[in-house]
Formats: C-alpha cells, structure tokens, sequence
C-alpha cells in the first residue's frame, strides 16, 4: 500500500457544531457522585502508608532523629533517612535545564528551608505512620535564619520567571520622568503566598521490577515521567503515571515534586505499593510557592496625561539552592503605550523553600502594583482611571512595537463599564456610602495574559463502528479539559461528542505538554484538530480513491465531515458514513497523528495577549476598617471560546483570585526561625463563599486568525490580573487611603485618632 | 475489672465501658497498671444505610480515615485533617459534620451518610444535579464536601431563599478553584426543587 | 497522634473518677481536642469519652427564672433553639458567628468554653511556649503577634481566648457549674478563665479531673433581649476568628439606659467584662458621645503586646459600634451575617 502522505489541505473540511457549546462538565457526573478518583484515594493489594517528617528549622542539619522509636511503634515498617536511602541514579541537586528544580530527597542531613522533608516513615497504618514520624523527634544544629526580602545581599539574576530577561527597555525613562509635567515614584509589597490546591500532593506508588506504576495529581505528565526516568535512572516508558483528576494545581503541579519522588523511593525501598500524601502542613515549603516582592513604580506623564515614562522595578526572593524569581516587572510591557519603558529585576537568596509557577507568576503579582499606580498617576492628573487608561491605551505592544493579533480591549472596558455601572462613580475617593453607613468604592484594573502555545502530540482513530478515539495525555485540573478537548476532538473528527471516545489523564498518552501558562487548551486542542484532520484526511483519501464509494473521484473537489459522514463538496447530497469507508476498505480501523506548536513566525511577527477590564466594588467599614469586595465585574477577550461555561467558571475563579490577592492570602514567617506560622487553611485566609457575593464574567467576542489554528487563546490566569488592582483601587476609592502593601488588611486602615 | 461490653444501647444496664488498646511493643506507656488482653473497639456505623460493625485496632482512627481507608469509600475527602476546609463533610445521625475531627469509636452506633449514598438508585440527587447544571465545581476535589454540606445546609431550613445566608451557611466549605457563584446557584436551585417536590408529596 | 485508653462512663461520677487520672482528658465532640492532639499540642494517655452523659444535653428553665444549659450541648442547637435566642439574642449571634455551621454542629458548650488558644506559637511544638511547656519562653513575643492580646497580658503570655460564645455570657453573668472528685461547685464564668501571669498553662480554675456539666444564665439576663447584640470584626466575612468583638446588652427605662453589659473578645486570655464602662453608661440616654467614654473607660489599660498597637484604637471603635447596634435595638431575625460589620440590620428591631 503507498504511504499516505499527511495532508493539510483545505480540501477536506470537517464542519463542526461541538465547539462553542456550554456542555456541561464530561466528569461532573464522577466528580459530584465522589466517584473520580484522585490519586490518594487508590489503595492497591499490600499498600503501606508512608508519611513525611519535615524539619522545623529554615536552616542548618538534622542532628539526630530517633529512628528506634519511631521504629518502635507499632505498625511502623521503615525509616527511611539519608542514612539509609536507597541509591539513586541521579544526584537530586543535578540541574541540567532550567525546568528541573533540584529535590529534596534525603540526599544529605543538609536543611534549606523550614518544612523541608527529612525522613520518610512507612506504616501499616495512616495513623502508625503518621504517630511514627512525630516520634523521630528531630534535633537540629541550626543556623540563624536569613528570612525575607532583605535577608542577603541582592544581585540581578541571569534569567527571570521560565527564562525571560531580567531587564528591558525602550527610549529614556529618566529623561522622560525629568520632562514629565506630572510624575510620581512608589513602592508596592506583596506577601509570599501559597498554591493551597484543595488536594495536597499525594502519590500511590508501584513498583514492578523496574517499572514503575504511579497515581499522582500531575499538569505535566511526559515532564514528570523524564525526571523520575533521570532519578531511578530507568527508561521513561517504565513509568507510568495515572493522573485523570487533579484536586487544582494553580502551578504547584506542573513539576514533580520532592515528596512525591520520595513516595515512589519508599515503595522501592519496601518492595510494596506505598501510599504518601502531604499533610496541609506540609504543602508550604517543599511544593512551591509565589515569592514576596518589593516593586517600586514611577511614573511620568505629559501635560495630556499621556505616559511618557513608566519604570518598573521588582526586587523579589528565591531559595538558597535554586532559582525561580517571580518576573513582576514583565507585566508593563503590555498595556500601557508609555514614550519610555524600562523593567527590571533583583533578588537576594533566603532560606526558603524554591518558589514556583503560581497562577498568574508575575503577571498577578505585578500587575496589582502596576495597576495601583497608574491609578495614583490618574488621580494626580485628575482623571478618570478608566479614561486615563484608555487615554494610555496601547495600540502596538509597547516595548517591541509588534501589532497586536487581536486586541478587543476598548470592546471590554466598555462593556464591563456599562455593565458594572461605572459612568456614576465620583471623582475623588470617600464620596459614596450606602444606606447602613459603610463606605463603597469603585475600581478598576486592566487585565492582560500571554496568548502562549507549547508543544503537544495527540493520535486519532476512526474504528469500523464509525465512532472515533482522540487520545492524549493531557490534565483536567479544574479548567474542564475532559469537556472543551473533547469538543474539540469531535468537531476534528468530524463526529458528534457522544460517537467519541476521548482517552486522556495518563503518561501511557501523546504528550500534551503542560499544563500551565493558560495554553493547555490551546497547545492540546490544536494536536488534536490536526490530528482529525490528519485521521479524515486519510479516510477521505481511502473513499475518493474507491469506485464504489459515492465520493469516488471527489479528491480535488474536496468533502466534508460531519455527523460521522463524509459528503463531496460539490454535490453534498452525495456521501456515506465513515462506517461504510473502513467497512469496505476491510480495515479495522483508521489512525491518523497530529501535532501542534507556537508558529515562530507568527509569533515573532505579532504580539498574543488575552485582554480583559475588571471593574470592582467594595464595601469598608469607616470605622472598624473591615472589607468586603461586594461586586466584581469582569470583561475578558480571549478569541475562540470552547466552551463558554467552562470559560466563565475560569474566569470567575481567576477573579476570586484576585480578590484574594488583594485582600486575604498571605504566608507570614516567623522573623527569627524562617517558618511559616499560618502553615494551615485556618489562618491562610483564602476567601471563603461569602467573600464575594457578586462576580460576573462577561465573555467579549473576539476572533484571532494568528494565535493559532483554532483561534484559542486560554484563560485560565487572566482572571487575577486586573481583578487585584481594580479591588485595591477601589480600597483607595472607598476610603481615600492609599495601601500599598498587599493584602490590604483591616490595620492597615485604622488610623488612631 | 470493667468488661468491655457491645456499647449503651436502650435497655441495657448502665455499665462502664472500657476499651484497652493492644499496647506497643515497647511496653505500654499507661499509668494503669493491670492491662486486659487486647479487645480491639467494637464500633457499629450505619453507613449509607448499610450497618457494619468495625473491629478497630487503633483508636486514633477518624471517621475520615475509617471511611477512606478501612472502608473504602474515597468519596469524602481529606483537604487539611483539621476541620479547617471542609472537604471531609459527611452527615452524621442527620447532622452535617468535619469526619476528620470526628473519632471513629466515639460515634458508636452512629447513623453516617456520605457522598457515596446520596444517588437514589442511578438517580441524581437534585443538590448533585444542581451542581452540574451550575457548574458549581471544576476540580471537584471539594465537591462531595460542598454537596454534603449543601444537604445538611438545606435540612437545616435556616437559609430559605435567601443567597446571603446561603454563602454564610456554605462558608465552611472552601473552594479553591472559586466555584462559589455556581454552588450558591446550584444551592438555591436544589432547595427550591426539593421544596417543590415536598410540597407534591404532602398534596 | 499519640495513641490512648479509651473509656465511655455511663454517669458524671464515672468520668469524674476516670479523669482522675494524670493525663486524661474529656472527649466531648472533639473538635478542638482531636485538633490539640493531631499538632502534638496535647498528648492524652487517656480520652473520657462524656458523649454518652444524656443529661447534659438540655435546655431548661428553672424555677428561679434562670436557664441552664446542659454541657453537651451543640454550639447549633443552643443557637438555633427559639426561644433561648429570643431571650439571649447576643448569646445566639455570638455562637452563630463562630467557626462553620459543621464545627457547629459538632462543639459543645463546654467544649466551647476550655477551647485552647490559637495563638500560632502554642500550637507550633517547634516554638517556645510558656503555656505548653512552663519556663520555655514566649516567641510570640517579638514573633507574628498582631492579633495577640491588649489587656490581661504578661510577659510570659500573650495570647488570647478565642470563644464568640464566652463573650456574652461573661457580660450576662453566666455562670458555671462543676462536677468533680471534690464534689460540685459553681464558679462565676467571669472569674473561670484566668490572665496568664506568670502561670499561663494554668488556663481556668477547673482542678484536675472536674468537668462542666452546665452553664447558667441568671434570670436577670434576660432583660436584655430587646437591647442585645455580638459585633465581631475579622479578616474575612466568615469562617475567620475575631480580631477583636464585643457583646453588649442594654436595658432601657424612661429613655436612659438602666443597665448595660460590654464584655470584649479577641484581647485577652478570657472576656473582657467592662464594669467600670458599665457604670459610665447608667443612667445617660444612649448617645454616641456616651458610647465613646465608655470606649475609653473599658481599654482604659489596654497596652499593644507586640505589633498590634492598631487593636487598641480598633477595640474602642468596636466598643462604640456594638453599644450603638445594641442601643438601636434586637433585630426581628438574626442577620444573615451574624455578628459582622457586613449584617445590615439596622432598622429592623425585635420588640420582644
């Protein structure tokens, strides 16, 4: 049989109906009958149970642990410390790309940062376990802690956030500022803040000789599977990771982590299935974490209240051992047009766990300082914020000059402007109240994302039934990947959703790539349309090329899919179903491949942003400084929408992000010993449901032809940014008191009489 | 010696109940000097609607833990162990509750019902239909909590129609993915139609 | 957690003589106790399971006009029991603005009342604590303290009471009724938790082994139902302790106020009781120039122990909010917000 060459051509088009429809969740049925299983709830033949003990002390060594009695009790099988850890192929510290954060494996009795794992315990029991590692009683030789944005001397790092550099500029923001007729110069805080999935890390490990079975929460499987590959030093097809549903992610799970290879250690170290699951406690310091950061803005404006100067400066914090420095800075290069631009980076090194990705990684952390000062810039001009930032709206992106692919900004800041009522808001700050006495302030924040695309792979069947198969290893963590993939999958296939069989949640799968960025959909979702179309491709070929096939002879005409049928283009009353293709054919089945990547070319010739204006309500206390953000409205252009209820539940999540960003979430570390004193749900303040009564996403229509071939542009960060100025902002509004260190707490508020 | 005994139930004589654990290896830590041999805790649960007696050899277990990991029912599940998330809610002798803070065999005789026996059949409950019909969830880890406590929440009868004391009542379930518009949605609705269908069955 | 005996008596004189034991502790609901054990804070040899003691789990009126509410009764129950909140609204919106309705469920009243602290230093076993370990040290102080105590403190402890529930009853009189080997005894709630000094693991003036079998609210307490209200200020709308709160209670005659009740929440290692505001308040119409002196008079000692210097000025404003609230009188129904700044009920008046 000749080699079917893979054909793009436009000739066979597959007409869709699955993509655009708000279905509800594919898994919502598992999820809300607690039938989905996630990883910790797996319980395989002879499983142990292993726990992690962590060091209390942010720095120094493990003196001694008392392994007889931990050993002692009963049902403890194993103790597992550097002393007696299996060998591994790979020294954890080993860093030979940028992506593998070095892991605390119990590679020495060395402790970098508070709750740092130090010994594992393995038990017959959760409880054995558990009561097991508290009797290890650590003692420590420790060193004085080196805690907090001034813990060290600074330096400027090589690299920023996943390799971006640490400075750029355009034209003179010091001779701007020195021409400017108005211009200001500010500091901006921001506290560390922790992933808090709702499932803390946990992994069920197997071994079987050597390979090696896992159930773990993961948003990147093929990465995951190369670095246990490179620590057992074991094929990666030896490992196969199961992860169908991830209790959230926010970052925290784009890598594996230290505790998670040490549970597939222990299960090699007892030769038995073991279970390891962080407690609460646990996942703040070995799992990542957003940095702290001190950002200074100032800004230079014209007699027009035009930017002429707009400086950006982030000092921020990583570990000891490795880097990761949030890239705050980065988010002025988007949406503002300013004459002169210039970001910059520092950082100093503390003795804290390595931070990582967190929903929005630099784009939230700096947008909410950014926001707040062009804010200050609006009121020192007089203006409207709204009208000062349209006044400073960005027609090219900024630094680079590159147009936009798409950009329906003004279309958001309009439409949510209406919607939240905004055209009523006073000038100055401390004007409104409502009718029992508290004060009410309005805000807004301009919201920007990168449209990205990484690289991803998918494979498609079409079987001798007529239904098809899409499989990919792609992660549903939340964002609803199991619904709008396999819409997308669908209309690839030219098939209605319920003919499909969408295959996805494993390592054994084409690789996906991250999930991570916002661009999950968007990097997944193009693999997958192009393997439809590679798969119908194929199909086409086998019936056109068939005497007996009614779309004998069609080939250059073209046919379309659609309905688990092809029709010829010219004559679509004319047509069969895949059915009778692969029937005839004497096939069982039909596969194609397909896979996607950002287009360099497109990329380099235009700048990809989801945008979005966030408009926020809230209401002080005047006098016990108490806050609530009563009302979020948020307008948000993001291209093609897969799946728009899927997409406003995003959203909206996004947003209450943001709300916490501005008003709740932060860790606070003990000054003196380097440990964080909130470790828990109880005093880490993540909003609760009566945080925020009133959230809306409105979803602006917007259609990209550059950012890829399904027009997707994700948005599952975009939320945040915008939302946390617009609610500080409106903090300002409300009270006229201006906080520039985040969250905005009730102290912060209280000035004494 | 008090004899470990099947539990106070009605009509039995009052007796003092004791239980000894099995003591570790090392010798037993207690003051008490005279140590029975081992009893285990006797625990009868009624759990979703099926009574089990439990012959529990660890008295520190939760009835989380018992639930997920001697049970194996892993719909409930564990977001913090220290009633601080809410995700582990089940409801116990009609009352929604943290498992996690529960101890097994302090809830002898208990009447428990988790996520697992909420589906009439292969019927929906409304509250679960709800919730998929709002898409009150995305990640799902805290949604058997977040359905628990929506039905506690409802039986209770105190919030009405009202969404303020909705979000209140619901304010012990943490949602870190930000579903909470779709649960107070999904909340309102449920109550609504179980209203209705109450009032269909009393008509 | 470490591992326990495990005894369920039948009767008060059983627990009683089981918790004689060293290291024995009352297992109630647990919500606290379970929470104590699983941070190491607490390490029990042995748990009295008092679940089983079906007399205390009552509401009832007595002959002299007060109520006593059995030990053992759930933090809803008491909450949600008509006519008690009818009679006590204070004491109900104080209960309903604590924790989450399942921890509600679940907590009992006695529970309620020897919760321990949740000062970050006590509960971490990493840290020095006076109050776990006598002669440790305290790293709260000079360490995360903003919303440690103002009143009360020491330098051995500052930490404070995290109860919603005691504040009223402390303003109310309530009282607390104790069973032990020694027999039984009642001790005035206000005097029942002790101020640190230099003895902060000494937290109430229970001898060992003596349990709670009842709380009593005096007779007289119910002559505030019309003029009571919990103001509680927090970090966020719900499910969050207080950074300060207050009950306050008023009784008017004639348009002046006839008596007044104020006890503070989240400053100190027990309720604040303000006589001494009280008494500045009787006899005045409300006002809110009144309402202020009172203010002053009641954190007349308060003193920051740490960075929470902003709690001194806040307390008196919380002060002056929860007067005014109780002087506009009871709401018909309980805020959907109980207790917040956020409840918006004004206008609405219970007139019973």
């Amino acid at each position: 049989m000749v080699e079917i060459a893979l054909t793009q051509t436009p000739a066979h088009v597959r007409h869709g109906s699955s993509i655009g429809q708000p279905l509800t969740r594919r898994d919502g049925v598992l999820k809300v009958t607690g039938a989905a299983k996630y990883a910790a709830d797996h319980h395989p033949p002879g499983m142990l149970y292993a726990v992690l003990a962590v060091s209390s002390i942010a720095r120094g060594r493990v003196a001694f642990l008392d392994v007889a009695a931990a050993k002692a009790h009963r049902g403890v099988v194993e103790v597992i410390t550097p002393a007696n850890r299996p060998v591994l192929a790979q020294d954890p510290d080993e860093k030979t790309n940028p992506f593998m954060f070095r892991l605390d494996l119990l590679q020495s009795d060395r402790v970098r940062y508070a709750n740092q794992p130090i010994a594992i315990v393995i038990a017959q029991t959760l409880e054995a376990a558990t009561e097991g590692a508290v009797l290890l009683s650590p003692r420590y030789d420790a060193e004085p802690a080196r805690v907090g944005l001034d813990a060290n001397e600074s330096f400027v790092p090589a690299v920023v956030g996943p390799g971006f550099p640490t400075e750029a500029r355009r034209g003179d923001v010091e001779a701007g500022l020195a021409a400017s007729t108005k211009n200001i110069a500010e500091a901006y805080g921001t506290a560390a803040q922790y992933h808090n999935p709702m499932e803390p890390h946990a992994i069920v490990a197997a071994w079987d000789g050597d390979t090696l079975s896992i159930d773990t929460p993961s948003q990147g499987l093929a990465m995951a599977q190369g670095r246990l590959a490179g620590v057992f030093g074991i094929s990666p097809d030896h490992i196969h990771i199961r992860s169908p549903f991830l209790g959230g992610g926010f970052g925290c799970k784009g890598f594996i982590s230290g505790p998670q290879v040490l549970g597939a250690i222990a299960a090699r170290a007892v030769g038995k299935p073991v279970k390891l699951v962080l407690r609460r406690e646990q996942m703040y310091g070995p799992v990542g974490h957003r940095a702290s950061t001190r950002q200074t803005l100032r800004l230079g404006v014209d007699g027009d209240g035009k930017l002429i100067a707009l400086d950006h400066h982030t000092k921020t914090v990583s570990s000891t051992f490795d880097d990761f420095f949030e890239p705050a800075s980065n988010i002025s290069h988007t949406p503002y047009a300013s004459t002169a631009i210039a970001t910059s980076h520092e950082a100093v090194r503390a003795d804290i766990g390595t931070p990582l990705f967190m929903r929005a990684p630099g784009e939230a952390t700096g947008s909410i300082a950014l926001e707040s000062a062009i804010d200050e810039m609006a009121q020192a001009c007089g203006m409207d914020p709204l009208a000062f930032r349209l006044k400073n709206y960005a027609e090219v992106e900024p630094i680079s000059g590159k147009p936009f692919s798409s950009k329906a900004l003004r279309e958001c800041y309009r439409q949510g402007a209406e919607r939240f009522g905004w055209e009523r808001r006073p000038l100055a700050p401390r004007q409104m109240r409502d009718r029992d006495g508290l004060l009410v302030g309005w805000g807004v924040g301009t919201a920007t994302f990168p449209a990205l695309m990484f690289a991803a792979q998918a494979k498609a069947t079409l079987r001798r039934d007529g239904s098809g198969v899409i499989e990919i290893g792609a992660h549903d963590m939340g964002q609803g990947a199991w619904t709008a993939l396999a819409q997308i999958a669908a209309d690839a296939l030219g098939l209605d959703i319920d003919q499909l069989e969408f295959r996805s949640g494993t390592s054994d799968l084409p690789d996906a790539g991250i999930a991570g960025g916002s661009a999950h959909t968007a990097t997944a979702g193009m693999a997958i349309h192009n393997a439809g179309a590679d798969v119908v491709a194929r199909l086409a070929d086998i019936a056109t090329n068939e005497e007996r096939s009614p779309l004998f002879g069609a080939g250059n005409a073209g046919v379309i899919a659609r309905g688990g049928r092809l029709f010829r283009r010219d004559d679509p009353s004319r047509g069969e179903s895949y059915a009778e293709i692969i029937g005839r054919a004497g096939r069982a089945q039909i596969e194609g491949h397909g896979t996607s990547a950002a287009d360099q070319a497109t990329h380099s010739d235009y700048a990809m942003f989801a945008h979005g204006a966030v408009f926020a309500e809230v209401k002080v206390d005047p006098d016990l400084g108490q806050m609530r953000a009563t009302r979020v409205v948020g307008a948000f252009a993001a291209g093609r929408i897969i799946n728009p209820r899927m997409v406003r539940s995003q959203l909206c999540g996004g947003m209450i992000w943001g709300v916490s960003f501005a008003l709740h979430e932060q860790a606070v570390m003990d000054p003196r010993s380097g440990r964080p004193m909130n470790a828990n749900l109880a005093e880490y303040h993540v909003p609760v449901n009566a945080d925020v009564p009133s959230l809306e996403a409105i979803v602006v229509e917007e259609s990209d032809p550059y950012v890829n071939g399904l027009g997707i542009k994700g948005v599952g960060e975009i939320g945040i940014t915008g939302t946390a100025g617009a609610v500080a902002n409106a903090v300002w509004h409300a009270t006229g008191i201006r906080v520039r260190k985040f969250p905005i707490t009730l102290d912060q508020l209280i000035e004494p009489q | 010696m008090p004899q470990s005994g099947e539990g106070l139930t009605a009509g039995t004589p009052e007796i003092f109940v004791a239980f000894r654990h099995i003591p570790p290896a090392g010798g037993c830590a207690s003051s008490i000097a005279l140590v029975e041999h081992c009893m285990g805790f006797s625990t009868t649960l009624t759990v979703n609607g099926v009574k089990r007696t439990l012959e529990l050899d660890d008295p520190r277990v939760t009835l989380l833990d018992l639930l997920r990991e001697r049970l194996e029912l892993t719909g409930t599940k564990k977001g913090c162990d220290r009633g601080q998330c809410g995700a582990c809610t089940v409801i116990v002798d009609g009352r929604r509750i943290n498992s996690c803070l529960a101890l097994a065999i302090s809830h002898d005789g208990a009447d428990v019902l988790t996520i697992e026996g909420v589906t009439q059949g292969d019927r929906l409950h409304p509250v679960q239909e709800a919730f998929i019909a709002h898409d009150g969830l995305q990640c799902g880890f805290c949604t058997p909590g977040q359905i628990m406590s929506a039905i506690g929440l409802i039986h209770e009868g105190h919030a009405g129609d009202d969404p303020e004391r909705v979000r209140e009542g619901m304010s012990g379930n943490l949602c870190r993915c930000g579903a909470y518009q779709g649960i107070t949605e999904a909340v309102l609705e449920a109550q609504k139609a179980l209203e209705a269908a109450s009032r269909k069955e009393v008509a | 957690m470490k591992s326990f005996d495990y005894v369920r008596p039948a009767t008060v004189r059983e627990a009683v003589a089981a918790a004689a034991e060293p290291g024995a502790a009352y297992l109630a609901a647990g919500t606290n106790l379970l929470d104590l054990m699983k941070a190491g804070v607490t390490r029990p040899n042995l748990l009295v399971d008092i679940t089983h003691l079906r007399d205390l789990y009552h509401v009832e009126d007595l002959a002299d006009g007060s109520v006593r509410i059995g030990a053992l009764v759930r933090n809803a129950d008491l909450a949600h029991d008509r006519k008690f909140a009818r009679r006590f609204p204070a004491v109900a919106e104080a209960l309903l603005s604590g924790a989450s309705a399942q921890l509600r469920n679940a907590a009992t009243v006695g529970g309620n009342l020897v919760q321990r602290t949740r000062c970050a230093y006590f509960y971490d076993v990493a840290s020095a604590c006076n109050k776990r370990s006598p002669g440790a040290g305290c790293d709260a102080r000079g360490g995360d303290n903003r919303l440690h105590a103002i009143l009360g403190w020491s330098q051995s402890c500052i930490a404070t009471h995290p109860s919603d529930f005691c504040v009223p009853l402390v303003a109310l009189d309530a009282v607390v009724e104790v069973d032990g080997r020694a027999g039984q005894r009642e001790i005035p709630l206000e005097r029942f938790h002790r101020l640190p000094g230099d003895a902060p693991d000494h937290e109430n003036m229970l001898e060992p082994g003596e349990m709670i079998v009842a709380v009593r609210l005096p007779a007289e307490a119910a002559r505030f139902a019309a003029h009571g209200r919990y103001l509680k200020v927090r970090e966020r709308t719900s499910y969050a302790f207080a950074v300060v709160s207050a009950g306050a209670a008023l009784r008017f005659e004639a348009g002046a106020i006839a008596d007044a009740r104020l006890a503070l929440g989240g400053v100190a290692m027990k309720p604040w009781r303000a006589r001494e505001a009280e008494q500045i308040l009787i006899g005045a119409p409300a006002a809110a120039s009144l309402f202020r002196r009172a203010a002053e008079t009641a954190l007349a000692e308060a003193k920051p122990s740490g960075d929470n210097a902003f709690k001194v000025e806040l307390a008196r404003r919380v002060v002056v909010r929860a007067l005014t609230l109780a002087a506009a009188g009871t709401p018909e129904r309980m805020p959907a917000l109980p207790g917040s700044p956020f409840a918006a009920v004004f206008g609405v008046v219970n007139h019973g």
